[in-house]
């Protein structure tokens, strides 16, 4: 089907297939589409055997990092002298990303079915659901599926009648970016302030209450469902180009495209079609002017750039970019990218967590640097500063949010500097700041 | 993180009613049952508290101390930590509307303007004379693909316009 769309042509519906039917939330909706067909085969599985399939599929992590997800699964103990933890990343939080969210308001049922089989492999008797606080919706919906799956017996102390205790919870967040970084999310879960925890210890021997734990992204999640059912090679068959990314991925195209949603295409897809084709292009009389291909935290491409970007986790780092969440944010030439990376470093100074000095100052500072340009204000010097400040923002904190405001930065300026001089030549100030 | 200052045309915490009565204690008496420890009920206790209150005053943050066996101070410094948690009384209705790069490029702020107008709230922020509405800007809400996403009281409302706006606000008054 597809959501807000039908289904394009080009798109390859895996995860997708049931966006936009309703029936398809429902229990018995999900039964007659073939649910819970795969927890069924995973749980006639060995734990091992489930985790193979998965390493053969050659799916990575969705919610950024692309790490394997089979092999990070290996990571936990094999015997189990503690609770062993498993929990599903719907933070949701990084601008331009909006694809978890669909999945979990069409097909709930994939993601507590994709949850329950790597709760197995895992040893995971309790699941926690991370949902951010803001997805009043999403939340609803889990919930009454996951209600559901309890009084069918697919969880529970003897899930599916197989003799595994699979329980899972549905935890909400409450307003923080910062809580969608793993062991943030883990704090968050204990009752914590959100911030993120010094590795090592890993979250797979030292985790979620001190115990193995494997956090895992929605979509990532959502995947292994019809993994398990057509088999690892099938799924790693799906790929345009190179062979360490496989499968679909769902990117969310917005910003200034004519038809924005969630589209799922095989990876390798071109970066040109997803824009021109897929989302319909430009607006009349517009021309496309930048992309950020993998949410907010990954640096800007050109147009000319992004016309010549394969969608995987390769083809993005041989254009200097990152594939990310696959939050695709499109900027056409009506675009001021000035106050664009002004509002984005304000972002990262609004959600850093405040733990580490260079990020806590960094952010704040970044942002008051480009609002004094922004305010006709700026000098020439002030440049040079904020690519110092990036630099050292970047691979000196706890966590990655202090890079995340460099990316935009150091990349804006780079590839769009006659803007910022443009600004600071002439002193002309911004309507609103 | 808050960025609501909350004017306070909201009763005061002198006659706030229990959050905890024998129902909320049930409540909560099955939440914690989830989890390995009673401090890790801790959001959702504050949820319940914000669900009753409308915010989450210095009574509730006292009430959830001590029904999770937790200092004042600790959840306090919880509380502060999350945005969604208000720390002052807020309008009868809560307006939080993104105004991030993805939204912003598409037109967020004339949304937000929009809602000003309508409301008669004077600033981002500030509570209406009249003690109804409450309209913050709040950083990306997941919905970036359909610019603007509005999340009123506790409806999430999805590619609200400026010219969408009024009627929006007719619906919740
Ligand atoms: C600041 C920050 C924010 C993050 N936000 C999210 C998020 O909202 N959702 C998500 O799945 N991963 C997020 N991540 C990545 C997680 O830390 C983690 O890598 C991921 O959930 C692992 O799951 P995966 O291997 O299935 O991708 C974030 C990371 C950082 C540093
Ligand atoms: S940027 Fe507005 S919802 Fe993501």
């Amino acid at each position: 089907m597809g959501y807000p769309h039908p289904t394009h042509p080009k798109e390859t519906p895996v995860l997708s297939r049931h966006f936009g039917d309703s029936d398809a939330r429902s229990f018995d909706g999900w039964k007659r589409r073939g649910g819970y067909a795969s927890l069924e085969k995973a749980l006639g599985m060995s734990r091992e055997q489930v985790t193979e399939e998965v390493k053969t599929s050659g799916l990575r992590g969705r919610g950024g990092a692309g790490f394997p997800c089979g092999l990070k699964w290996t990571f936990m103990p094999k015997q189990r002298t503690q609770p062993h933890y498993l929990c599903v990343n719907a933070d949701e939080s990084e601008p331009g990303t909006f694809k978890d969210r669909e999945i979990m308001r069409w097909t709930p049922h994939a993601v507590i079915e994709g949850a329950a089989i790597a709760a197995y492999a895992i040893q995971a008797e309790q699941t926690y659901v991370y949902i951010r606080g803001e997805f009043t919706e999403a939340i609803a919906i889990m919930q009454q599926a996951l209600d559901e799956a309890y009084i069918k017996g697919v969880l529970g102390i003897n899930a599916m009648g197989k003799g595994v205790r699979i329980d899972m919870t549905i935890h909400r967040g409450a307003g923080a970016y910062i809580c969608g970084e793993e062991t943030a999310l883990m704090n968050s879960i204990e009752g914590k302030r959100g911030n993120p925890r010094i590795r090592p210890p890993f979250p797979a021997a030292s985790g979620l209450f001190g115990c193995p734990t494997t956090i895992n992204n929605v979509e990532t999640l959502a995947a292994v469902p019809p993994i398990i059912e057509q088999g690892g090679a099938w799924y790693r068959a799906i790929c345009l180009s190179n062979p360490n990314s496989t499968g679909t991925k769902l990117f969310s195209v917005c910003g200034t495209v004519r038809s924005p949603g969630t589209y799922e295409v095989a990876m390798g897809f071109p970066l040109k079609d997803l824009v021109h084709d897929l989302a319909g292009g430009m607006r009349p009389g517009r021309r496309l002017k930048a992309v950020i291909p993998g949410g907010s935290s990954v640096p800007i491409l050109t147009a000319d750039e992004a016309e010549a970007t394969l969608l995987d986790y390769e083809g993005c780092v041989a254009r200097g970019t990152m594939l990310g969440s696959g939050g695709v944010i499109v900027m056409d030439d009506s675009v001021d990218m000035v106050y664009q990376i002004m509002r984005l470093a304000r972002f990262y100074a609004h959600e850093s967590c405040a733990q580490c000095t260079q990020c806590r100052e960094g952010t704040a500072w970044t942002t008051k640097i480009l609002q004094r340009i922004l305010h006709g204000q700026g000098k020439l010097e002030d440049l040079d500063l904020l690519l110092d400040l990036s630099e050292q923002m970047t691979g000196t904190t706890i966590c990655v949010l202090s890079d995340s405001c460099a990316a935009p930065v150091v990349s804006g300026i780079r590839k769009f500097r006659d803007e910022f001089e443009a600004y600071i030549d002439s002193g002309r100030a911004v309507a609103q700041v | 993180m808050s960025q609501t200052t909350g004017a306070g045309a909201v009763a005061g915490a002198e006659s706030l009613p229990p959050v905890f009565d024998e129902a909320g204690r049930r409540e909560l008496d099955a939440v914690v049952a989830r989890y390995p420890t009673k401090a890790a009920a801790l959001l959702p206790a504050l949820w319940m508290v914000q669900r009753k209150h409308g915010w989450v005053s210095p009574q509730g943050m006292a009430e959830v101390a001590e029904a999770l066996a937790l200092t004042p101070a600790y959840v306090k410094g919880v509380v502060t930590f999350y945005s969604m948690y208000h720390q002052h009384p807020v309008g009868t209705h809560f307006v939080q509307l993104c105004t991030t790069t993805p939204c912003n490029v598409c037109g967020a702020e004339k949304v937000a303007e929009a809602f000003l107008r309508a409301t008669g709230a004077k600033r981002l922020g500030e509570t209406s004379p009249d003690g109804a509405w409450t309209v913050v800007e709040v950083e990306c809400l997941g919905a970036c693909g359909f610019a603007t996403p509005v999340l009123l009281d506790d409806d999430f409302i999805e590619s609200v316009t400026p010219e969408s706006v009024p009627a929006i606000v007719a619906r919740y008054r």
